[in-house]
């Protein structure tokens, strides 16, 4: 034998040895497979334990809101899955202004899904006095400011109250609805919510849920 | 006995080998001036980032309740604490000056271009590693701009379409940014990230010895075997791997001591600086440490104006000048792409900028000024003016990548002399 390997497992270039290159070919590939979904398998608890743990998805739970304080025009902040929820109580003035504006707006009639259905009107409530918004801009989630009393005409001409995002500029009037040519994309995100009686809202559910 | 020693060892491991051929007896060209020591530089700022980490970690907290407190402990009542920390943070924002500067020295001398691709994308894949480092570092101390700049970052990845939202909750580990996504950052910060940055510099370092260093002319000092006069041959012992391969021209020093010794007056000048800043000005008056960040995170109140660190802002920039979300984060995402493709943006065949064309040269130049006003816009207050500005370059950002396509492909160049010119 003039070729002598000096890796005895090499046994290419070995005449005298029969190769059978279908079963080599089944063996790599069956081997590979195997392999790969053993690793696609220890990758599953590596990937899984980024989810959110059984803790963090408790305290995502529903929160209750006391609504009887608020005076008309006032803002309050509860948290609900530690964001930021607004609960505003709109005055019957501010109530019908609202609908001068919507040539100023991207999507005056809440097209896109960020409200529950029972939210996709002018007011984007279910009751029209109180707005329920998550105080989250819908740019890159920095909390937009409540802007009133005219303070919101610095931006918008000609409108005195809504909320502006001072990260980007983002505006929005005062159903969360989002002005056109500012960064945030949508209007602001409507939880879902329910009234248990008239001074309690619930925030995380709404009727027709389970 | 020492020499028995050292026999012994090499006998077993080879440091002595590798120690000649990667430094002792390593072919530099000699004119490598001072553009050529931030890759040095930058080295020793990864050291100092790794050695001040591994003794921050000892007093750190890495708990939404604790983190910050554990900050404000460091700097007051653990022994240097405050030195330590300093290092650190101005270490980080040496860290990126150094690359910009090493990156900068690439471009203009063409050191990313053929032979050189895989070097240079081993240096853009450590400069992005480096960037979520740096970024994922700046959520630890807790403070407003570590939560809120998080906030804005992690928020980019809900602009993907359909997954967006759940992946930024399995990103959080939580609904919003909170104490999971703060341990699990500094396990990236102190663990993940600094394993992969060290490889990759071993492989840039790797890549760089394999092809060899490029020099102010790009003239190439390695030539085929057997193309010079033995008159013409360098006079220096350089290692057999290289001179085995080529035959390497009389214009190039060992790099120990010469280039080493170069790099180390670059070094005291650096420390001088670096020292003024850690000793007289850690903060940078708010731009290597921002002033809200010392108050501590919280999730209801954001700053009146959120900016990343300095060292991202050109790139904040092009994200805020896209007046929309998935656009905006394409377009600032593409502008890193664009650098890491550089090399296949080029076609030119001469390196170096002092033999190509004039319009090369400015385009550079206004490439680099372009860069530092998006840095400028994206890290002051919003203005109108900004936006319509920010626009403007983001467009002429991108048009240097597709200038330089364009013209380089029938560069009228310079001739490029055959041997090293100062």
């Amino acid at each position: 034998m003039s070729n002598v390997s000096l890796d005895a497992h090499d046994s290419s270039g070995t005449e005298n040895q029969p190769q059978d290159t279908g079963r080599r070919r089944f063996l790599t590939v069956a081997t590979s497979v195997v392999g790969g979904v053993g690793v696609v398998g220890a990758a599953v608890p590596f990937i899984g334990s980024w989810n959110p743990s059984v803790k963090a998805k408790a305290a995502g739970a529903d929160v209750e809101a006391d609504i009887s304080k608020i005076q008309p025009g006032q803002q309050i902040t509860v948290i609900w899955r530690s964001k930021p929820v607004w609960i505003v109580r709109r005055t019957p003035e501010l109530l019908a202004s609202l609908a001068s504006i919507e040539d100023q707006l991207k999507d005056p009639n809440s097209e896109q899904e960020q409200q529950p259905v029972f939210a996709q009107n002018r007011y984007r409530s279910l009751k029209d006095e109180y707005l329920v918004l998550v105080g989250i801009c819908t740019h890159l989630g920095c909390s937009p400011k409540h802007l009133k009393d005219g303070a919101f005409e610095e931006y918008v001409e000609g409108v005195p109250e809504g909320f502006f995002c001072p990260c980007h500029g983002s505006k929005f009037d005062m159903a969360g609805r989002v002005f056109q040519n500012v960064p945030a994309p949508l209007n602001l995100v409507v939880p879902p919510y329910k009234y248990v009686d008239d001074n309690t809202l619930l925030i995380g559910s709404s009727e027709g849920d389970a | 006995m020492w020499k028995n020693l050292m026999d012994w060892i090499e006998y077993r491991l080879p440091i002595m080998r590798v120690a000649n051929m990667h430094a002792i007896q390593y072919p530099a060209p000699r004119n490598m001036n001072f553009w050529y020591m931030f890759g040095f530089l930058a080295t020793i700022v990864l050291v100092n980032q790794i050695v001040t980490g591994i003794w921050l970690t000892m007093s750190y907290n890495p708990t939404s309740e604790g983190a910050f407190a554990s900050v404000e402990y460091i700097m007051r009542d653990v022994d240097y604490g405050w030195l330590l920390r300093y290092m650190h943070s101005t270490g980080a924002s040496a860290f990126f000056i150094v690359v910009y500067m090493h990156m900068f020295r690439g471009m203009i001398y063409g050191s990313y271009q053929k032979p050189r691709e895989l070097l240079w994308l081993f240096g853009m894949f450590i400069y992005i590693a480096l960037m979520a480092e740096a970024f994922m570092g700046y959520v630890l101390p807790w403070g407003q701009m570590s939560y809120w700049g998080a906030q804005v970052i992690v928020s980019l990845f809900s602009a993907i379409p359909v997954i967006g939202q759940d992946l930024v909750v399995w990103i959080q580990g939580d609904y919003v940014i909170s104490g999971a996504t703060l341990n699990r950052f500094f396990a990236l910060h102190v663990i993940a990230l600094p394993l992969v940055i060290v490889i990759l510099v071993f492989l840039h370092i790797v890549a760089l010895h394999e092809v060899g260093s490029n020099n102010p002319d790009g003239t190439d000092v390695k030539r085929k075997k057997g193309s010079l006069k033995e008159e013409e041959k360098t006079k220096f012992k350089i290692h057999e791997y290289y001179t085995s391969k080529y035959d390497i021209i009389d214009d190039v020093v060992p790099f120990f001591p010469h280039i080493v010794l170069k790099d180390l007056i670059g070094f005291s000048v650096f420390l001088i600086v670096f020292c003024y800043i850690m000793f007289f000005n850690p903060g940078m008056g708010g731009y290597f440490l921002e002033h809200p960040n010392f108050e501590i995170a919280n999730p209801l109140k954001t700053p009146a104006h959120i900016f990343p660190v300095w060292y991202f802002t050109p790139f904040y920039a092009i994200l805020k000048a896209v007046p929309d979300k998935l656009g905006g984060v394409i377009a600032m995402f593409a502008a890193i792409i664009a650098l890491v493709l550089l090399p296949w943006f080029d076609r030119g065949k001469v390196k170096s900028w002092r033999y190509r064309c004039g319009f090369h040269r400015w385009n550079l130049l206004i490439f680099a000024a372009v860069f530092i006003f998006l840095g400028y816009l994206g890290g002051t207050p919003q203005a109108n003016w900004k936006i319509v500005a920010s626009q403007i370059l983001t467009i002429m950002y991108f048009a240097f990548f597709f200038l330089l396509f364009m013209y380089s492909k029938n560069e009228k160049c310079k001739l490029v002399p055959a041997r090293i010119t100062e």
